[in-house]
């Protein structure tokens, strides 16, 4: 049984189905793996490969079949005709098995026949081969010997062959040193003089060491004499120095190798490169001159950055290769030298663009900085220490100082000149008739043309700010130019010079005949107001939006700014009044000042100068109402009729100063503190006045009857001179309640001139109020 | 203390105003000789009625008004001044009306004996005993015009006296105890127009040989020993110049106000620019004074009806202050931080006084006590005033 089971086990009889032990052999596989993964050990399963329990002993092909067990098994389990089966069915495996084994047999024979015969095949090669290795010994022993033979043979020769070339060697060497002073001389007649130089650095050594020799001394010598010859020939080369900074430096280069002293060589270089940088700054320099028109500032730089920053470049970067052993000595050398003529030539620079200064032409001018600037970087970087980059700055700095300064005083000039055209047409009598541009056109015309100059400005500084440039990430052009330079020094600047100029207008001493238009001063006020409500945070807004300010500094508020256009506005507008207050004020005092009033003839008529004072008023009036609002009046004004205006106020008048010239004391004494208690507002005649026509009209009128007053205050009336004052003073309220404010004013300031007559007058006889209303009705 | 500030409390709280119910005022003089008593003297201006001059005496210790009333009939008076050398003589100007004329003359007086040194009658029967001016002479100005003010030699006798009229300066010699005026010399401005002079000061410095006038807008200064002209601002102010004053100490210095509402000082050696301007009034400057003593202390009036105390440190006499001895060692050591106060003491408006309620035409302060003064306003009202006690102690100290 064990036999059968090794059957299927070997698996390659030739009489198994083979579809058996393909499918056992996967299920084996499937459950080789389960069992590996439960645990079971693989040697348990193996050759088993079905039936679930490997011990029993009724598995035919398990190994622990036992015959009786199955026999056993199969007798009570199995009905007769399954035993005769299984019978037979045993029979014939049994059968099946023989033959297998027959044929294993038969098969395995054979293969070990074959196997036999192949060794016994081998042993007898190997056998040969033994005989030759012991030839192959033998011959090479044979030839080693030779070999040693030859080699102690040739052993002499050898080592005579190495010394000859070792002669040679040494023999080419002294013919190199025996040839070398007509080499050498040969090289300096053919220029060669690189060449010429590389020998020496050859030989210098050895003839240093063998120079107690006497051959050697005179080659020492000789080639010294040349050597010398040499390094005068390239003195000499290099003094002429006609040859552009390379040449120069090849010169130096061979005679630091011909071992020249270096100090002396360096200073000489520079002393060569400085002679032809200041050609150059020469030649710039004339171009400055003052006689032929100078090359545009472009030209002028680029001139200068090619020319002498180019040659600067030049000598430096030759200088700090050739003079690197010099160490910071040298450098220190350079950095003077760069200095020194970086200097000159930004003095230079400066003059030019100090020509540049009135020119108009921004973008030229910016574009000419950033070429200079640009240039400027790379000796820069070459030479940090001479501090060429920062002095360029410092200078691009400079100009941009200075073209804000331009800027601002151009900006001043063109407001002056604005103001002169202003004055201009003011003054242009009208001959048509007919206005020419209105004051509101006029003001029009001047806030655009200033605002369009500040914004050019504007646009002019911005280019040095545009991020091409190679110098608008400076420091001072992102922070301090912005700030201080555009905000400050040019809009804010600007903005207050203007209101300086706008306020000098006011400080004119009020001559007569001042030299200041009234309708200029109003103008002037107009824009100061104007500027204050919108455009000076239009503009600073303008200028914050273009020049992002990232500095810090602190900046004038908007506010500071508007409060002072404000009280610009403020003064200009009180000025005006008082210059207009003025003109009306000395016609009324000259009229009254002039005439004869005790002498006087009865009143027919309203004095002309009084209506010449309403025809100026209303005159005030349109102008200042082209400008300005109208403004606030006190509600009583509107409801109060001429009529019931007259009525009321001569009734007044006459309540007044007809009973206080009765003797009776205490009566007086009521009626005039009653008065009194009238004007316990106090009229402040020069008041600040605010920004409406009312409001100005009220202080024209106000300042005029105040004088008006004071002057009647100082004359003596006859009876009829009284009348007239009468008549005109209710002339004038006839026609000037209607411009102010507060119309009672009017009324206070007339009553108290009337009653002041009345006090002047020694007959003071009133004129009947109807008769009063008549006269100035006529008139 | 507690008293002087009960003082000025009362004076300030209107306790002495006067009014004059009847008249109006212009005129207003110190009794320049008096040097004990406070008192002044205001000319009253009526068309209707007899003239007065009131002698106004201000007691100090009991903060009292006394007044006494003399009758100058000949008409309304628009200017007076005070005799510097004798109490009783004073000069006013005044005009008269006749055919329908105006004339304004000028005239020397003598107020009665009795009322010279103060009053001892009760002010409520004044009425009753109105006395009159004792005429000493008339400056005769037929021939010239019509007379705007009148001014005496400050320094000097009471001899001299000079008075403008119109267009002319005329110099006066008192004669035989101011009887007789004799016209000593005179000047006249020529020019386009009507010049007319409105006000004179005469100079304090130079032995008194210097007179200012102002006429229009133009300030000139006189020579009374040639009677010639010395200087001449012109546009001195913007408008009319109304009235002038030399600084007491500082002998170039003079101060002017006028129609522009600004009051200037200018140092005559130098007319183009002021030395400085103040423009505190709203309308006409009319009055401008020094302080006699200390001429930091500027009094102003004007028509808006307020009266302005200003103090001119930087250009007085003493800008630093009062100067200290050197030599007192312990009181230099005391007066140190104060010293450095006063440095600091700006140009400045002290206070306005608005106790009037009509036009201020004339200011002065008294010639007996420096720290007081006095201001009439057109409606008759007078007004006696201190100056601060703070900053009295502040320039004493």
């Amino acid at each position: 049984m064990a036999a059968v089971a090794a059957g299927p086990g070997l698996g390659s009889g030739p009489g198994d189905s083979p579809e058996e032990p393909e499918a056992s052999e996967r299920r084996r596989k499937a459950h080789g793996m389960l069992k590996l993964y439960y645990g079971l050990s693989e040697g348990e399963a193996a050759g088993r490969p079905t039936g679930p329990d490997p011990l029993d002993p009724t598995d035919l092909n398990g190994a622990h079949f036992d015959p009786e067990v199955y026999l056993d098994k199969l007798r009570r389990e199995c009905p007769l005709a399954q035993l005769m089966d299984s019978e037979t069915d045993m029979v014939r495996q049994i059968r099946a098995l023989d033959s297998d084994m027959q044929t294993l047999v038969y098969e395995n024979y054979n293969k070990f026949i074959s196997a036999t015969d192949t060794i016994r095949k081998m042993k007898n090669d190997f056998r040969k081969m033994e005989d030759e290795m012991d030839r192959l010994a033998n011959n090479m022993a044979v030839i080693t010997d030779f070999s040693a033979r030859i080699s102690a043979t040739l052993q002499d020769r050898h080592e005579r062959i190495t010394k000859l070339a070792g002669v040679h060697a040494l023999l080419r060497k002294l013919q190199f040193l025996f040839e070398l002073p007509s080499r050498l001389t040969k090289c300096v007649e053919l220029g060669a003089y690189g060449q010429a130089v590389r020998y020496q650095g050859r030989a210098r050594a050895v003839l240093q060491q063998y120079q107690h020799l006497p051959s050697f001394r005179v080659i020492q010598d000789d080639c010294q004499v040349i050597t010398a010859r040499l390094a005068q020939q390239l003195r000499q080369r290099f003094r002429e120095g006609g040859s552009g900074t390379p040449e120069q430096a090849e010169c130096v280069e061979l005679l630091l190798a011909l071992g020249e002293p270096a100090g002396e060589l360096c200073e000489e270089f520079l002393a060569h490169a400085r002679g032809r940088l200041e050609d150059e700054l020469r030649s710039l320099e004339a171009e400055l001159g003052p006689s032929p028109p100078a090359p545009d500032i472009l030209e002028f730089t680029d001139r200068g950055g090619s020319g002498f920053v180019g040659g600067l470049c030049q000598v430096a970067s030759a200088y700090l290769e050739l003079f690197e052993a010099q160490g910071p000595a040298g450098v220190e050398k350079l950095t003077a030298f760069a200095k020194d003529l970086g200097s000159r030539y930004f003095a230079l620079v400066e003059r030019r663009l100090a020509q540049e200064q009135g020119g108009s032409d921004n973008s030229l001018l910016v574009r000419a900085l950033d070429r200079f600037h640009r240039r400027l970087r790379a000796p820069g970087n070459l030479l940090a220490a001479a501090g060429l980059s920062e002095a360029a700055t410092k200078i691009v700095e400079q100009v941009a100082r200075e073209r804000l300064g331009h800027l601002l005083q151009s900006l001043r000039a063109a407001f002056l000149g604005c103001l002169t055209d202003v004055r201009q047409v003011l003054a242009a009598p009208r001959l048509t008739g007919k206005e020419g541009p209105g004051l509101a056109e006029l003001l029009a015309n001047v806030a655009s043309s200033i605002l369009s100059h500040i914004k050019a400005s504007l646009a002019a500084v911005h280019l040095f700010t545009a991020k091409e440039l190679s110098f608008s990430n400076k420091p001072y052009f992102r922070g301090e130019f912005c700030s201080l330079g555009v905000r400050e020094g040019l809009i804010v600047a600007f903005i207050r010079s203007m209101c300086q100029t706008a306020q000098s207008f006011c400080e004119s001493p009020g001559e007569k005949g001042s030299s200041t238009p009234p309708a200029l001063l109003l103008l002037l006020s107009r824009l100061c107001l104007d500027y204050e409500t919108a455009t000076i945070s239009y503009i600073l807004t303008l200028a914050d939006e273009q020049f992002l300010v990232q500095d810090q500094s602190p900046v004038t508020p908007v506010s500071t700014l508007c409060a002072e256009a404000r009280e610009t506005a403020r003064r200009l507008l009180t000025h005006y009044v008082k210059v207009q207050g003025l003109v009306i004020s000395q016609m009324l005092r000259k009229s009254v000042e002039t005439r004869d009033w005790l002498s006087t003839l009865e009143p027919r008529n309203v004095r002309a100068v009084m209506k010449r004072v309403v025809e100026d008023t209303t005159a005030i009036d349109v102008q200042v109402g082209l400008l300005y609002e109208e403004g606030v009046r006190k509600a009583q004004s509107s409801d109060s009729s001429k009529r019931t205006f007259s009525v009321y106020s001569s009734s007044r008048q006459q309540g007044r100063y007809a009973p206080s010239y009765t003797p009776s004391a205490p009566m007086d004494t009521n009626l005039l503190s009653n008065i009194q208690k009238l004007f316990s507002e106090r009229i402040d005649v020069f008041s600040p006045v605010e920004f409406n026509k009312v409001s100005v009209l009220t202080g024209i009128i106000k300042i005029s009857l105040k004088t008006l007053l004071e002057c009647v205050r100082l004359r003596t009336f006859g009876r009829f001179g009284l009348q007239q004052v009468q008549v005109d003073c209710h002339f004038l309220q006839l026609y000037l309640w209607r411009f102010v404010a507060d119309e009672e004013l009017v009324h206070l300031l007339l009553d108290e001139v009337v009653a002041s007559a009345a006090l002047r007058c020694p007959d003071p006889v009133p004129m009947e109020p109807s008769v009063v209303e008549v006269i100035c009705e006529r008139g | 203390m507690a008293k002087l500030c009960t003082n000025l409390y009362s004076v300030n709280s209107g306790g002495n105003k006067l009014l004059f119910d009847l008249y109006v005022a212009r005129a207003l003089t110190p009794q320049t000789a008096e040097t004990d008593a406070i008192r002044f003297l205001v000319g009253t201006q009526s068309l209707k009625y007899d003239n007065q001059i009131h002698i106004i005496d201000f007691d100090d210790e009991n903060n009292i008004i006394n007044k006494n009333v003399l009758l100058h009939q000949v008409g309304e008076i628009w200017h007076i001044s005070a005799s510097p050398a004798d109490k009783g003589v004073l000069a006013t100007c005044y005009s008269k009306t006749s055919d329908s004329k105006v004339l304004t003359c000028a005239a020397v007086w003598r107020m009665p004996k009795e009322l010279e040194s103060g009053s001892h009658e009760s002010p409520d029967d004044s009425s009753s005993t109105t006395q009159t001016l004792e005429l000493l002479c008339y400056l005769d100005n037929t021939a010239h015009g019509n007379m705007a003010c009148v001014t005496w030699e400050p320094m000097g006798d009471g001899k001299k006296i000079i008075s403008l009229a119109d267009n002319h300066i005329l110099l006066w010699d008192l004669q035989e105890s101011s009887s007789q005026a004799v016209l000593a010399s005179s000047a006249s401005l020529e020019g386009k127009g009507q010049l007319k002079f409105t006000s004179g000061r005469w100079s304090p410095h130079h032995n008194c040989t210097q007179v200012a006038t102002a006429n229009d807008t133009t300030l000139r200064g006189w020579d009374t020993r040639s009677m010639s002209q010395i200087y001449c601002i012109e546009n001195a102010h913007g408008q009319l110049v109304r009235d002038l004053d030399f600084n007491p100490n500082k002998q170039y210095y003079l101060a002017s106000c006028g129609d522009d509402c600004r009051v200037k000082f200018w140092d005559t050696r130098n007319v183009t620019e002021p030395v400085k301007t103040l423009e505190e009034h709203s309308h006409w400057v009319w009055n401008v004074r020094y302080n006699h003593s200390h001429d930091q202390l500027i009094l102003t009036g004007s028509s808006d009806s307020r009266v302005i105390l200003s103090n001119m440190v930087s250009i007085s006499s003493e800008p630093f202050g009062h100067l200290v001895d050197d030599d007192d060692l312990s009181d230099q050591e005391e007066h140190h931080p104060e010293e450095k106060n006063k440095e600091a003491l700006q140009d400045s408006v002290i206070a306005t006084y608005e106790e009037h309620e009509d036009s201020v035409y004339a200011v002065d302060w008294s010639s007996a006590d420096p720290w007081l003064f006095a201001s009439l306003s057109y409606d008759g009202r007078l007004v006696v005033n201190r100056v601060p006690r703070a900053l009295k102690y502040h320039i004493l100290l």
